[in-house]
């Protein structure tokens, strides 16, 4: 499984972190540490595996950021690289061509969109469109603030 | 103001804040803020105070006074009070928090919620941070989902079910029937939950290992549907149909099939259909080769199969893709030993990846060349690995020179060879050698008797040209102190001699006795060496005595102890010291290896003076190494 997810720039700042066991807040902020000291001092066409502890660290560089996982040491390196690509893509599709910023600003609905697409450290959904669907169905209910889940929506929408 | 800009108008007055204080200051009054919104009544904000503290936690804050505020956003009706509060659970709650265990009602609750996306939500929740308890206490709820719903939620209710055998191995019985059943699901996110809780399930239990062997033949039609299916656009990445759920598919099977061989038998021509038509160009592509690799070499498979697999990984040493060549190294140290004679064939391959720009490459290339060392090539293999010692990075040196030791010692195919290349690494990389490799090269070079001449005369021009590495020096200093007569001599067989004078050799140790960069073990040597040559030269025996003399007072007390008493011998024991002091005794050396380590400097008593002094130890504690030579019948040193 994967073990932890993290986003951070390239000067070190944490934009996203998505943690799938427990683990103590201190020994959080140790392994961001480790993980941006280690991913942020590979040179340039370095390979994107590290083995760090027990685990196998997965990164790739998108633009300023850099998308770094942790895995258990039997997961395949390759596939997590495509995991990693996907969420990309997500996020794109999402925001339309998505930037830095956008997540910087938007950082729940990064979120959000992690949480569709992965669940427990493992991908829960192998299809873009079936995520990016359950995303917006969700942004949709999230907009009729007023009312309590299970409203029926016609009765606010007529016309839809 | 909408609320929702109110928390991107935060975030932008941080990011503009130009100083560390500035930043401190401005979060320290939206936390003021947020605390005081909190316990207020609902003001229809909450949500998105709670946002606001989940970036401030993100930035490394402290946030744990929201805690609370999750847990009552949880429970309220409206769904995006939910969705935040939720976030914020799986944020600022770890089931070490009581406050965690609050919640409990509330995912239960909205386990059966009749929107899909709270039910989501509550799954998510579940599977991200339960706790036993909480998996114990939703257990049965999570089945009833397995069996009974749409696919969104039969996929999320799949790997929390995961998550909760991960926590309590026990219920896995609990989950097996429904698990079973969800191989019939055409639904991808399904199957792909359904294969993971499989794998899970089969990893803790081996009577559920025992029971699942029985799909193999579901799974292999599975697989061959999606390998061999037209372009699926939905599934579809890089040509590959699904490749995420191809690999865990494939992964499953791995666990099946291993020490079984109707399992085995039942996948191996899916296997090689796989790994034939699997279109590697991509990474995706790559990414299911690799997995049939591992599968192939893991399971009992057909030597043929077998063959196939070692050699993807053999084309996958000559891609183009960095990453592709550092897994295929990965998986040929785990099979290097058991199918050894195949991956020896990709030698020159490996070999070559020692000199590739990347560190993680060139460390797995080093593994992998020191796993393929054999009698037959270990020449060739060790004038590679001595040239990928000249450049390689610092921080695999040490462990370079170790395994070339090791290999050494193991495949020399002459003594010579082993002292020349133990030479050649100390003179490279002489900083980064383990501590016995001085002991040991004394003690290889003390039982080649017939290169004795070589060997002091390689290393006395190695002393002359460089005092630096300690190691060669100390080695040198030994054998210029045990073989000195055979360097006076002047003539060698086997390398060009030197033509010395017994003051050019008394300099040589002079100059090491003297220099900075000589550790008080270095000086050890070549204080000792120096005194045995005392019985080997004929007219510098004065030059000699009054070095040892000036040491006598030396500020290293033990320099000062060694020099103190070879002075007593050369003043009150002069007869003795021909006829066994000053020695050399290769069976004490080879006895006692850890008095030779005198790495540290550090005085070790010694009973007096009359006790013989062998070789480059340090001082001895005098009873022990009595024993020992109690016979005294040693010869002149040669």
């Amino acid at each position: 499984m994967m073990r932890f997810l993290l986003l951070f720039s390239r000067q070190g700042k944490l934009r996203l972190q998505k943690w799938f066991t427990p683990i103590p807040e201190r020994e959080k902020k140790k392994i961001v540490r480790d993980m941006t000291t280690m991913v942020l001092a590979r040179k340039p066409r370095s390979c994107n595996f590290l083995h760090w502890k027990d685990l196998k660290i997965v990164y790739k560089r998108y633009a300023s950021l850099y998308f770094c996982c942790g895995l258990d040491a039997e997961e395949n390196e390759l596939i997590a690289l495509e995991m990693l690509h996907r969420y990309v893509e997500l996020l794109d599709k999402y925001f339309g061509n998505v930037c830095e910023l956008d997540i910087i600003f938007n950082f729940e609905k990064a979120y959000f969109i992690l949480d569709e697409f992965l669940l427990g450290g493992e991908i829960q959904e192998t299809s873009k469109q079936v995520v990016s669907r359950a995303i917006e169905a969700s942004d949709m209910l999230q907009e009729v603030r007023c009312c309590p889940v299970g409203t029926d929506l016609r009765s606010v929408f007529p016309s839809s | 103001m909408s609320p929702s800009v109110r928390l991107q108008e935060m975030i932008r007055v941080i990011r503009g804040a130009r100083t560390q204080g500035e930043e401190r200051g401005v979060i320290q009054r939206e936390c003021a803020a947020i605390r005081a919104q909190f316990r207020q009544a609902d003001n229809g904000t909450r949500s998105h105070n709670l946002a606001k503290l989940l970036y401030v936690h993100m930035l490394g804050y402290p946030a744990h006074f929201g805690q609370m505020e999750c847990v009552r956003l949880i429970a309220s009706p409206r769904y995006n009070e939910k969705r935040v509060g939720y976030l914020g659970a799986m944020m600022l709650l770890d089931e070490k928090q009581d406050a965690s265990l609050l919640i409990t009602n509330s995912i239960k609750n909205d386990l059966s919620h009749n929107s899909q996306y709270v039910q989501s939500l509550a799954l998510c929740t579940l599977a991200c941070m339960g706790s036993a308890e909480m998996c114990r206490d939703l257990a049965p709820e999570i089945d009833r989902l397995l069996r009974a719903s749409n696919s969104y939620i039969k996929k999320k209710a799949a790997l929390c079910a995961v998550h909760i055998v991960r926590k309590v191995p026990d219920l896995g019985e609990l989950f097996t029937p429904a698990a079973r059943s969800l191989l019939c699901e055409k639904n991808h996110g399904v199957l792909h939950g359904a294969v993971v809780l499989i794998t899970e399930l089969c990893e803790r239990n081996p009577d559920t290992l025992e029971q699942f062997r029985k799909v193999v033949p579901e799974l292999v039609q599975i697989m061959k549907g999606l390998v061999m299916s037209g372009y699926s656009p939905e599934h579809n990445v890089a040509g590959i149909s699904d490749p995420f759920l191809q690999v865990r598919i494939l992964r499953l099977l791995r666990i099946l099939g291993r020490n079984n061989d109707t399992a085995s038998d039942a996948m191996n021509d899916l296997l090689a259909q796989v790994a034939t038509n699997t279109d590697s160009s991509k990474t995706a592509g790559s990414a299911v080769l690799y997995e049939t690799v591992l599968t192939v070499m893991d399971i009992k498979s057909e030597s043929g199969l077998r063959v196939l697999a070692v050699n993807i990984l053999g084309r996958f040493l000559l891609n183009n893709d960095r990453n592709i060549r550092y897994i295929s190294m990965t998986s040929l140290q785990k099979i290097v030993q058991t199918d050894h004679n195949a991956v020896q064939r990709h030698r020159g391959t490996i070999v070559d990846c020692l000199k590739d720009q990347d560190a993680s490459v060139k460390r797995r290339a080093l593994e992998l060349s020191l796993a393929l060392v054999s009698a037959v090539n270990i020449r060739s293999l060790m004038k590679e690995l001595l040239l990928f010692l000249s450049s390689c990075p610092p921080e695999l040196r040490a462990h370079t020179t170790s395994g070339i030791f090791n290999a050494a010692e193991r495949y020399a195919p002459s003594q010579r060879w082993h002292i020349d290349t133990i030479l050649h690494v100390l003179t490279t990389a002489g900083g980064d050698v383990r501590d016995e490799t001085v002991p040991n090269l004394i003690q290889l070079i003390t039982t080649a008797t017939e290169l004795h001449c070589y060997t002091v005369h390689k290393l006395y021009r190695a002393l002359i040209t460089d005092i630096s590495v300690q190691s060669l020096v100390q080695v040198a200093c030994w054998c210029i102190g045990e073989y000195g007569d055979l360097l006076l001599r002047g003539e060698c067989e086997e390398t060009e001699p030197v033509q010395v004078t017994e003051d050019d050799v008394l300099d040589a140790l002079e100059t090491v006795l003297q220099s900075h960069m000589s550790s008080p073990a270095t000086r050890g040597f070549a204080l000792t060496a120096t005194m045995k040559l005392s019985t080997r030269i004929t007219h510098n025996v004065d030059r000699i005595r009054s070095i040892v003399s000036i040491y006598g007072s030396c500020i290293d007390v033990e320099l000062q102890q060694r020099a103190v008493e070879y002075n007593a011998l050369f003043k009150k024991y002069d007869h003795m010291r021909y006829r066994g002091s000053v020695c050399g005794a290769p069976s004490v050396i080879a006895k006692l290896p850890e008095y030779l380590l005198g790495g540290s400097g550090e005085p070790v008593p010694s009973s007096g003076l009359s006790h013989t002094v062998p070789g480059p130890a340090t001082s001895t504690s005098g009873g022990d190494l009595l024993d020992l030579l109690g016979g005294l019948d040693v010869s002149p040193g040669e």
